[in-house]
């Protein structure tokens, strides 16, 4: 991280339907501020307001009152350089098959750096990375036809098409929905060394809390269309009485040790990942069966 | 016992072009019985979807037969009460939710069959009885979390009063509290005697039913009880499956303490383990 703010948003309103009977308030004074680098959780219920956020970031909302600035190109004003704009945040969408219109796997992912005018060989060169990326074979899944796809293989297909675009900033509306256990991890584990390697700034909407518990830096909860928590995932999940306000579920390893706690033993509750949760229920399996020893001594 | 839905040499496979075909099912034959409540797991472009779609006839066989209470899906003039026997929750509610206020979007289905005005309010109550949701029966859905949304939608499949529902990733848009409602909702109509089947990805929700169909290129690969599909653990990785995280940790804590179970498979278990474990030593 470099300390460089790369996402500003500064008490943002938006109003669907705004003056007619089905008037309907999405946004009303959200912030949210995210550093060169940095991986950003969004969490919230359907309705808090997390996909109308999130499509601020790319120009394809304006905002209606508040401040949007994204990579130093400020949203408000009234010319902005969309294609510069547009460039430089790569946004995927929950629904996959919603962005991927080609018949061919290797011309969707191409579609867009062709638009960007860059040579044949280094449009091949992005296609076969990012396909790679995402863990499709570039030889063998090139070819072929993008209707006969899984759900899981289309959201790799429609990711890969956003990757080739090179993007500073990747916006990623719930990234692993809909996938196999290995084919999340895997893609997880690609999002997390693209931030970490590569220094691409990820914001990811994201209901699954193990995912959040994994990749991000930082968590912004939403509800009733503002932010109303944000801190890193330890600060988060460890916080019971803001979790049950808000509703927040926790990743499955906390909820076992939360539940131990309940029942009076003494566990860290930041163990997330399922060895640090083992190694918190051995130690207290350990401490016990010390303490016991010490009780018989006596 | 007749089975509810009998599936003998199923194929199917989606036409590429006039040359190519990508076989989806291979060959698949198994019956589902009475009350039972089967999870469906496999990777992604498995084919546990398309089956999914196979058991009330919104796709029918290539090859072989699907039965729906000895109805052939085939049968166009049958299709009315398969359908009535089979219910389907999918994925995204929205896409399901039709009506702008929760309890006529319940009453929609029987609209379309003409159940009788008193009946059908009978229906509709007993349906958000059921999944809890009774208190919200004058909103608009569109303002409910996504798992309250799931819950309406469900009533909806329920108040047609099907024999069996079938719940094609019903969960996977829902965060651990919407999935936890629902399971919730899923294990108290499976109580009430009604045949449940979930195709998933969520391996603790797998280790919910009693039991597990694996599927693997189009193919069955396992059949059986939950503890024993998640006893393979080597066999699910190389299908791209885990065993749940429950059964994860337990035999981490197994390896350093070979007392402590390794075969557990749900949360309530592992706790139940660990206070029996704490207790024990204490008792000794």
């Amino acid at each position: 991280m470099t300390g460089r703010a790369i996402i500003e948003i500064e008490n943002l309103s938006h109003t669907y339907m705004k003056g007619t009977p089905m008037e309907h308030v999405a946004l009303k004074g959200t912030n949210l501020y995210v550093e060169e680098g940095e991986c950003i959780a969004i969490i919230g219920h359907t309705g808090s307001g997390k996909s109308t956020l999130i499509q601020h970031f790319n120009g394809l909302m304006r905002p209606e009152s508040g401040k949007v600035i994204i990579d130093g190109l400020d949203l408000s004003k009234k010319k902005v350089d969309l294609k510069t704009l547009r460039q430089r945040v790569g946004l995927v969408f929950q629904n996959p098959e919603d962005q991927i219109f080609e018949k061919i796997i290797g011309d969707d992912i191409a579609y867009g750096p062709f638009k960007l005018g860059l040579p044949l060989k280094e449009v091949r060169d992005r296609v076969k990375w990012a396909m790679s990326v995402v863990g499709l074979d570039f030889e063998e899944m090139k070819d072929r036809q993008t209707f006969a796809l899984s759900g899981g293989q289309k959201r790799k297909v429609a990711l890969a098409g956003i990757l080739a675009l090179k993007p500073k900033i990747l916006v990623l509306d719930e990234p692993t929905a809909g996938l196999d256990p290995r084919s999340r991890n895997e893609l997880l584990d690609k999002i997390k060394r693209l931030n970490k390697e590569e220094k691409l700034t990820v914001v990811f909407v994201s209901h699954n809390m193990e995912e959040v518990a994994m990749l991000a830096d930082r968590v912004y909860v939403m509800a009733g269309g503002t932010d109303v928590l944000s801190g890193t995932p330890k600060e988060i999940f460890t916080d019971k009485e803001k979790l049950q306000q808000h509703q927040i579920g926790t990743p499955e390893t906390v909820q076992v040790l939360y539940r131990l706690t309940d029942l009076g033993y003494q566990v860290n509750l930041d163990a997330f990942s399922i060895n640090e949760a083992s190694e918190e229920i051995t130690k207290l399996l350990v401490g016990k069966k010390e303490g016991c020893r010490h009780v018989q001594r006596i | 016992m007749e089975p509810i839905i009998r599936l003998e040499n199923v194929s199917f496979s989606y036409k590429i072009n006039e040359k190519t075909k990508v076989p989806v099912l291979r060959n698949i034959s198994f019956s589902i019985f009475p009350g039972e409540y089967v999870a469906i797991i496999g990777h992604n472009g498995s084919g546990k979807s398309t089956l999914s779609k196979h058991l009330n006839g919104i796709l029918t066989p290539e090859n072989g037969d699907v039965w729906v209470h000895g109805h052939n899906t085939k049968d166009s003039n049958r299709k009315r009460d398969i359908r009535q026997s089979v219910g389907t929750v999918f994925q995204h509610p929205d896409n399901q939710i039709v009506a702008t206020i929760v309890e006529e979007d319940v009453a929609f289905g029987l609209e379309n069959i003409s159940v009788p005005r008193e009946e059908m309010r009978q229906r509709v109550d007993e349906a958000l009885n059921v999944v809890k949701m009774s208190p919200f029966r004058h909103r608009p859905p569109h303002l409910l979390s996504g798992g309250q949304k799931q819950r309406v939608a469900i009533a909806g499949v329920l108040a047609m009063q099907p024999d069996c529902i079938v719940f094609d990733e019903a969960t996977s848009m829902l965060d651990s509290f919407g999935r936890k409602e629902v399971l919730q909702v899923m294990r108290k109509m499976n109580n009430m005697g009604m045949t449940i089947i979930t195709v998933t990805h969520h391996m603790a929700e797998a280790a919910e039913a009693d039991r597990i169909i694996v599927i693997e290129g189009g193919q069955i690969v396992m059949d059986g009880p939950p503890r024993e599909i998640f006893q393979h653990k080597q066999e699910l990785e190389n299908l791209q499956l885990v065993v749940p995280s429950v059964s994860q940790m337990a035999e981490i804590i197994h390896n350093q303490f070979s007392d402590f179970s390794k075969d557990l498979i749900q949360e309530n278990e592992l706790i139940v383990e660990v206070e029996k474990f704490i207790i024990g030593e204490e008792v000794s």
